[in-house]
Order: C-alpha cells, then sequence, then structure tokens
C-alpha cells in the first residue's frame, strides 16, 4: 500500500514517548514493541511480555485497576492487539483513567517474516477503540503529531488509545531479561514491594 | 424452552465471602448460569471489581496484570471457556502467577446438550496440560472448603488453581 507520509521510525517514537514516563508503569507486548521498550532503556517498572499474543492491554487493565494513582502504558504492536480486539471492548467499559494503550502499527507481522496485518487493508484500530467507548483515541502520523500528543498519554482522562504508525524497517533485536518469573517479581516488588 | 432445575444457591454466597477474607479484589468473568448468583454478588459489593469479559482468555492476562499491581482476583468461567484460555495460561506457567479459576462444568453431569461434551469432557486434562492444579468438587458440603484451600494454594505457592465445581453441584439444564 502506497502512504501518503513518512512513517515514524518506532524506536525514536517509543524512546520520545518513556522519556517523559515519570513513575508511569509499562507494559509491552511482544515481539519489536518489546525490543523497541528495551532499547530505551530498562527499568524495574517494565514488564516485558515475551508470549501470551493478545494479552498486553488486558495485562495493563489489571495492573490500571490494582494500582488506579500510577499511570499505566501498554506499548504493543498491531498484529498483538488485533489478537485480542476484545479487550477494547472490556477496557471501555470498565474506563480506567489511569490507562494508555499504544499500539506501534507497522502493518506488519514482524517476528514471522513481515505479513500484513488486517490494518495494512485498511482496518482502523484508533477507530475500533473509539467505537468502542474510549473518550480518547488518535491515530498519529507524524513527528510533531506525536510530540502533540505525548502528554495525553500522561495525563488524559483515559482510557486513552493511540496507535502510531511506524515504518517496516527491520530493526536489530534488542533482547531484556527473558525469564518470566524473574520480571514478574521484580516489577511487583518495585510497584507493591512485597510478593505477598 | 430450557429451564433451570432450581438448586441450593447458598454455597455461592459463602465462596462470595471466602473471595472477600481470602482478599480478592478483582473478579473476571463470562457469564455462567451456575455461576449467576455469584456474579451478581461481586457486581453490587464494593469490595470487589467485577469486569465481564468478552473471552475467557482476556480474564488470565487481566488477573497477571492485577497480582502485579498487588491485587488478587478470580476468573469465573464456564468448562468451555477454559479451552478459550490455553495459550495465555502459558504467560501464568511461565512467570509462576498466582491464579484462582473457578469453573463450573458443562457436558459432565447430566448434560443433554452433545456439542457440550467435547470442551466439557476435556477441561480437567487440558488445564492440567496448561500446568494448572486442579481441584474437582461433585459435592455441595465441599465446594466451600474447596474453594478457601485453593485460593490459599494458589495465592501462597503462586501456582494457577482451579476449582471445578460439577454439573451435580449446580444443577443442568431441564431441556423442555
Amino acid at each position: 500500500m502506497q502512504t501518503r507520509f513518512k512513517k515514524l521510525d518506532r524506536r525514536d517514537a517509543v524512546a520520545r514517548i518513556l522519556k517523559q514516563r515519570r513513575e508511569a508503569l509499562l507494559i509491552t507486548g511482544l515481539g519489536s514493541s518489546c525490543w523497541d521498550a528495551a532499547a530505551a532503556g530498562d527499568s524495574d517498572t517494565n514488564f516485558y511480555v515475551w508470549g501470551g499474543m493478545g494479552g498486553a492491554a488486558m495485562i495493563g487493565l489489571g495492573l490500571a485497576i490494582a494500582q488506579p494513582l500510577r499511570r499505566v502504558l501498554v506499548i504493543t504492536g498491531d498484529g498483538e492487539m488485533l489478537m485480542g480486539l476484545g479487550a477494547l471492548a472490556t477496557i471501555a467499559v470498565q474506563r480506567p483513567k489511569n490507562l494508555s494503550v499504544i499500539v506501534l502499527d507497522n502493518e506488519r507481522y514482524g517476528e514471522t517474516g513481515m505479513q500484513a496485518t488486517h490494518t495494512h487493508y485498511g482496518v482502523d484500530l484508533a477507530g475500533m477503540a473509539a467505537c468502542a467507548g474510549f473518550p480518547l483515541t488518535a491515530t498519529i502520523n507524524s513527528n510533531k503529531a506525536l510530540t502533540e500528543f505525548i502528554p495525553q498519554l500522561y495525563e488524559a482522562n483515559g482510557p486513552v488509545f493511540c496507535s502510531v504508525k511506524v515504518d517496516d524497517a527491520k530493526l536489530p533485536m534488542v533482547l531484556p531479561e527473558r525469564d518470566g518469573t524473574w520480571l514478574k517479581s521484580r516489577f511487583r516488588k518495585a510497584v507493591v514491594g512485597s510478593l505477598d | 424452552m430450557a429451564k433451570k432445575k432450581k438448586t441450593e444457591v447458598t454455597w455461592a454466597d459463602r465462596i462470595f465471602d471466602s473471595f472477600v477474607h481470602g482478599g480478592i479484589r478483582q473478579v473476571a468473568y463470562v457469564p455462567d448460569a451456575g455461576h449467576a448468583r455469584l456474579i451478581s454478588l461481586c457486581e453490587r459489593s464494593s469490595k470487589v471489581r467485577a469486569v465481564p469479559l468478552t473471552t475467557e482468555e482476556e480474564g488470565v492476562a487481566m488477573l497477571a496484570g492485577a497480582w502485579l499491581g498487588g491485587h488478587r482476583g478470580a476468573l469465573l468461567m464456564q468448562s468451555s471457556g477454559v479451552g478459550n484460555c490455553i495459550n495465555m495460561f502459558s504467560v501464568i506457567q511461565e512467570c509462576r502467577f498466582p491464579l484462582f479459576s473457578l469453573v463450573t462444568m458443562r457436558g459432565e453431569f447430566g448434560e443433554f446438550n452433545p456439542w457440550q461434551v467435547p470442551m466439557g469432557d476435556g477441561t480437567a486434562r487440558a488445564l492440567a496440560n496448561a500446568g494448572a492444579l486442579i481441584k474437582p468438587v461433585d459435592d455441595v458440603s465441599r465446594v466451600v472448603e474447596t474453594v478457601t484451600a485453593a485460593l490459599t494454594l494458589a495465592f501462597s505457592t503462586y501456582r494457577s488453581v482451579a476449582v471445578l465445581i460439577s454439573q451435580r453441584v449446580i444443577g443442568y439444564k431441564v431441556w423442555k
């Protein structure tokens, strides 16, 4: 599909978003979005999801309900979001004010050979989130638009949904720790202080 | 018209009490007739957040996030919903998240609908293959103690524990 604009660089977009995170908690999707978050810098309050495709936004919902005073960011990919579209309806019904779901939309399954996803054929994820009832949604097509929208990710009454149209460059993997039990315990200790 | 066989439902009230005493704060569910009373209690309570799902796997992921943030949760579903969760259970198993599931059975005791049998018959095996500890209960007098013990097991040992409530307990549909 011919693009009408220069798409964003995903690593740069994620780095710019996370630069302003302060105390925000981060859930990643699996695959490229996970590597993007790792490339932006590790944190005890990053939970890198290496599996369970389709679950990232819902992990974010459970966390946002449990931690209503902390901002929760989910940064995932279009393929991952498409696998769990029902989550948009479930999250919209719960209306967590502190949850922002960010989809890095390269219109490709990046880890499996760059096959086209449904967004490549025109499926509008931000439109679906809006129809589900997210009070604030956006599709970001330029660096300027991203700069303007980043404060909303942290301050707007959520749930916020944002699709960032990124290019489909295949970037080097930046692998964070991958032991799930360790990642889980590290995150919970940093946020709650105890495993009980 | 399918009618529900009338059964004693006080076990649902007592499970709710176990949830409150066990510190359950988020209850995710896809409705089942066998869970109707418990869902209603959760929805009306200010002590738990009742979250309806579009599919059960959402609840598995949600309760992982809940635990990351310091909340205990419970997932209520029918046996057919277990099949919808299989890959998401891998997150629970790999990370050793505690997960408490309360499953009402279909396709098992006195079932009329043949389409319910394949998943109902495979529910316990599917859960076991996904790393869950299975606690079946078919005696109404043991439901509450089973739930209470399973909550402790799940949250004290960081494991997936599923209580399977038989149609013998919840009653089965009378199709007339």
